[in-house]
């Protein structure tokens, strides 16, 4: 499939993203269509993007067709676990050499996905092509319909150079080939009135084994998960679900647009992050796919783990209250985690907005008071400045910013991509409280703050 | 001694090399004062800075020119100067410095045209120092990207002056930590001697806490420092890579300058502190004197578990020959090297056979070792084979502590001889 202008146009403008509606009369807001800038350290380009949205399939084998930064200094970063095949966390390459740059890189490609075939057998082959593979002209589809015809198996080209934008499109983009090569090319084995899909969680940390044990309570079955943790096979019979779950993540609306399109399912956005968002999320489901019945049942559930959860929390509750945090996160979880924050009692007072859609800053408005500051747009030096007004007392935000805060001497918790710890669902919360907690009341802070007995002055987080 | 074999795949199955442009970053990351800047996509900055981030565990300043397509069909000039000027305001670095990718080689970006273009636009950056090195990923390795970032170092900022006789330039590797660095500088200014290091990644990656948020990199060789280095009496160059370097400022400036391949191990130290010596024409100090007994001391107990044992090793060139050459000097065997890329050092690896390859390549040669040395992507197959993991190269993710640890000197020597004889003593004890 090529990917075209006209392609990439839809995807930048998807119609059931909300950074693309127009709220009385204000300006669009540019988040779906940003482009990086010259000068300045930027997020991954839609080569990462598609990779992030198809590597965690984990019977699959992912090959990137490009020279060797692409894939060589990518490999092995991404966080996504497997309950089961390993062969996801495989670093392919096919490592492009001057004279393939000269020659094309066609023939080493396709006598790479042979090998790569009778070494594994995966289930299916994602071949990622690069900048350079598109600008030397290799015809990438061909050679993997080719190959594809040879084995008699998936040989699936992910159109979807770095430089055609940022990592979101790039989401975007590998839905799309999801859409073309993959959901809706078998049939599942059974089928209940009762079957959901998860899109957009990719399992990070193992989220997503959090939230699995709850469905199965309640006798919701996830049939295909988009894609964390997931087969090949349960990709291709996605199209038989009652409902798409989309989880914390505008990055793949345009997969559940389309499938509503195509197949008339129906789909909903959540988030796994807090008690409320949790409870909403199955009561939503319920309603949606569910009889009076199952209805009663998440109600008995809701009861039964937030009584358990109420105790579990006691303790970190006391200890939690009231502390001031700024977060500095993108889009969805801006709000996502404020309430989390809040659920353990915890005083949100600054939260990043830059990605966020009008409805999400609505949202974001009305959990952080009108007291609280809403960043449009930062970097290190801003958001230290943020910190220091606002008296806060840690920072949540992605790995990027580790450093910045650590730095300044202020107590950091990363909630992103390469993250340890799962934070989904109502085990999640725990998780993340005893983790805050931890950081919170780590003993050094108080040492590291204390100047040496000899400097004449003390320097409190000195902000530039 | 060794003859080279190449992997006869078609494919790379987990590769152990990391690109040039990373290489070339990490070199200027050395450099005081600066933002590295990648001429290439979005992306190619990203990985990057994810890796370095996860290796060093600090903030890692990195910028991108941010090609897109369409301006990767005009070409890149636009681009480059929006950078330069974007830093120049938000940042205020003290130089440039510029490095190409694949997307930008392959396009043909012509570099010094399009500087030369941007210079004559912009008078006011006249004292601005540019540094612009080709380094496209499709060539190469860290080591290669590192080591030509330091040539066009040498080759632009040095400027000739007065011979100062007590002032040495000091060429360092990609082989050596910023740990490595800080013991490199401790034992030649032990000898009264004044070093220019290039690049200091022990001032700016070693891990250290400032008092102010830096956009730039806080520390590293100085501007100052890299103008002065045409008067400095004598070039030693760390790591066989940098003998392009050493050599540019011979051409360029008549200074004289030895090789030292690396400086684990007791002969490479007793070789280098001995030019040290005669260079300064200082003594060796008591406290070196000390360290070399301690040091023997160390061979001493340590040889019995290293004798005989089959060690396999994945690492850059420069690397892989100080490890191998100091494995052999404590009886050890080497069942398996594997390596990035050609280098002139590989030949001369006392050992059978040098593979350029892959961590598959290494997997099928180290069957049934007793210790493997690589970077953290050999810990899945260190588990699958059940064979111990010994972590040296790049990038190291899951060991703290990267930037501070050496394996230089004597102290570094005996440092490693502990630690790789500890993992082997544990084995043992084991059965």
């Amino acid at each position: 499939m090529k990917i075209t202008q006209g392609k990439i146009n839809e995807l930048l403008t998807e119609t059931a993203c909300e950074h693309n509606h127009h709220k009385q009369g204000q300006p669009k807001n540019k988040a779906c269509s940003q482009q990086a800038q010259p000068g300045a350290a930027q997020g991954g380009c839609a080569f990462d993007g598609a990779m992030i949205a198809l590597v965690p399939i984990t019977d699959a084998a992912h090959l990137v067709h490009g020279p060797l930064a692409c894939g060589g200094n990518s490999w092995g970063s991404r966080g996504s676990l497997s309950s089961g095949p390993e062969l996801y966390k495989l670093g392919l390459t096919t490592d492009l050499t001057e004279n393939d740059i000269i020659f094309g890189g066609e023939k080493r490609l396709y006598q790479s996905i042979l090998e790569v075939q009778e070494r594994y057998n995966p289930s299916a082959i994602f071949v990622y092509a690069t900048c350079v593979t598109a600008l030397i002209g290799d015809d990438f589809d061909a050679v993997c319909k080719k190959a594809s015809e040879k084995l008699g198996m998936p040989v699936i080209p992910v159109n979807s150079p770095g430089f055609t934008g940022t990592k979101n499109l790039g989401n975007r983009i590998a839905g799309e080939f999801l859409l073309e090569y993959v959901i809706g090319t078998a049939e599942p084995p059974d089928q209940t009135p009762y079957d959901i899909n998860l899109i957009g969680e990719y399992n990070i940390a193992g989220e997503m084994w959090n939230v699995l044990p709850l469905f199965e309570k309640l006798g919701i079955r996830v049939l295909s998960k988009m894609t964390g943790d997931a087969r090949y096979q349960e990709i291709c019979y996605a199209h038989r679900a009652k409902l798409n779950v989309m989880i914390c993540s505008k990055a793949l609306l345009n997969v559940a647009r389309k499938m509503e399109e195509r197949y008339g399912i129906p789909y909903i956005e959540e988030s796994f992050y807090g008690i409320e968002d949790v409870n909403n999320c199955l009561r939503h489901i319920a309603e949606k796919i569910g009889d009076d019945d199952l209805k009663q049942r998440v109600e008995n559930l809701i009861a039964e783990e937030t009584a358990k959860l109420d105790i579990e929390l006691a303790p970190y509750r006391a200890k939690l209250k009231n502390k001031r945090v700024v977060l500095y996160t993108g889009g969805v979880k801006s709000w996502s985690i404020i309430s989390a924050a809040r659920d353990l009692g915890m005083k949100v007072v600054a939260t990043s907005t830059k990605k966020s859609t009008a409805e999400d800053k609505a949202k974001i408005r009305v959990l952080l008071g009108e007291d609280g500051i809403m960043m449009e747009k930062g970097n290190a030096q801003e958001l230290l400045k943020v910190i220091a007004q606002t008296h806060a007392e840690m920072l949540i935000a992605g790995g990027r910013n580790q450093y910045t805060a650590l730095k300044a001497k202020i107590p950091f918790l990363d909630i992103n991509q390469e993250r340890h710890h799962a934070y989904a669902g109502y085990q999640g919360l725990v998780e993340l409280a005893k983790e805050l907690e931890e950081t919170l009341y780590s003993p050094i802070w108080e040492q590291v703050r204390k100047p040496a007995p000899w400097e004449e002055f003390v320097v409190h987080r000195v902000i530039v | 001694m060794a003859t080279i074999t190449l992997s006869k795949k078609s494919v790379a199955i987990n590769p152990l090399k990391q690109s040039q442009p990373l290489g070339a970053s990490l070199a200027f990351l050395g450099l005081k004062g600066t933002i590295p800047l990648f001429h290439g996509s979005q992306g190619c900055t990203a990985f990057t800075k994810v890796l370095m981030v996860r290796h060093f565990r600090e903030a890692i300043p990195l910028a991108t020119t941010a090609m897109t397509e369409v301006t990767t069909i005009l070409g890149g000039e636009e681009n480059i100067e929006t950078a330069i000027k974007t830093l120049l305001e938000k940042s205020k670095p003290e130089m440039i410095t510029l490095f190409t990718t694949a997307l930008t080689e392959t396009r043909g970006d012509d570099m010094e045209g399009i500087l030369t273009n941007i210079r004559k636009r912009h008078p006011e950056w006249y004292d601005l120092p540019i540094i612009s090195v080709s380094t496209p990923d499709y060539r190469g390795s860290l080591q290669d990207g590192f080591a030509s970032a330091v040539e066009a170092i040498v080759r632009t900022l040095p400027q000739p002056g007065e011979i100062r006789y007590d002032q040495i330039n000091v060429l360092i590797s990609s082989a050596f930590t910023p740990g490595d660095v800080q013991e490199i500088e401790e034992i030649v200014t032990s000898f009264g001697l004044k070093p220019i290091l290039l690049p200091n990644i022990g001032a700016s990656l070693d891990g250290h806490l400032e008092d102010t948020f830096q956009a730039t990199t806080s520390g590293g060789t100085t501007l100052a420092q890299l103008r002065e280095m045409g008067s400095s009496i004598f070039t030693i160059a760390l790591g066989e890579s940098m003998r392009g370097s050493a050599e540019i400022l011979e051409q360029k400036f008549g200074i004289t300058y030895e090789v030292f391949p690396h400086l684990t191990g007791l002969g490479a130290n007793d070789n280098f502190l001995q030019a040290l010596s005669t260079l300064s024409n200082n003594k060796v100090a008591q406290k070196y004197r000390r360290q070399r007994q301690q040091l023997l001391d160390a061979m001493l107990d340590t040889h019995f578990f290293f004798g005989h044992k089959k060690v396999g090793l994945a690492l850059e060139p420069d690397l892989l020959f100080s490890m191998v050459e100091f494995l052999l000097g404590m009886g050890a065997e080497i069942q398996g090297a594997v390596t990035t890329n050609k280098s002139p050092i590989l030949e001369q690896i006392p050992i059978e056979t040098v593979t350029i390859g892959d961590l598959d390549d290494f997997e099928q040669l180290v069957e049934g070792a007793d210790l493997l040395i690589t970077n953290s992507h050999g810990k899945r197959i260190a588990k699958k084979l059940k064979i111990p993991l010994y972590h040296q190269g790049f990038p190291i993710f899951d060991r703290l502590g990267n930037g501070f640890c050496t394996k230089v000197g004597y102290r570094g020597t005996i440092q490693l001889l502990f630690d790789i004889g500890n993992i082997f003593l544990e084995v043992e004890e084991n059965h």
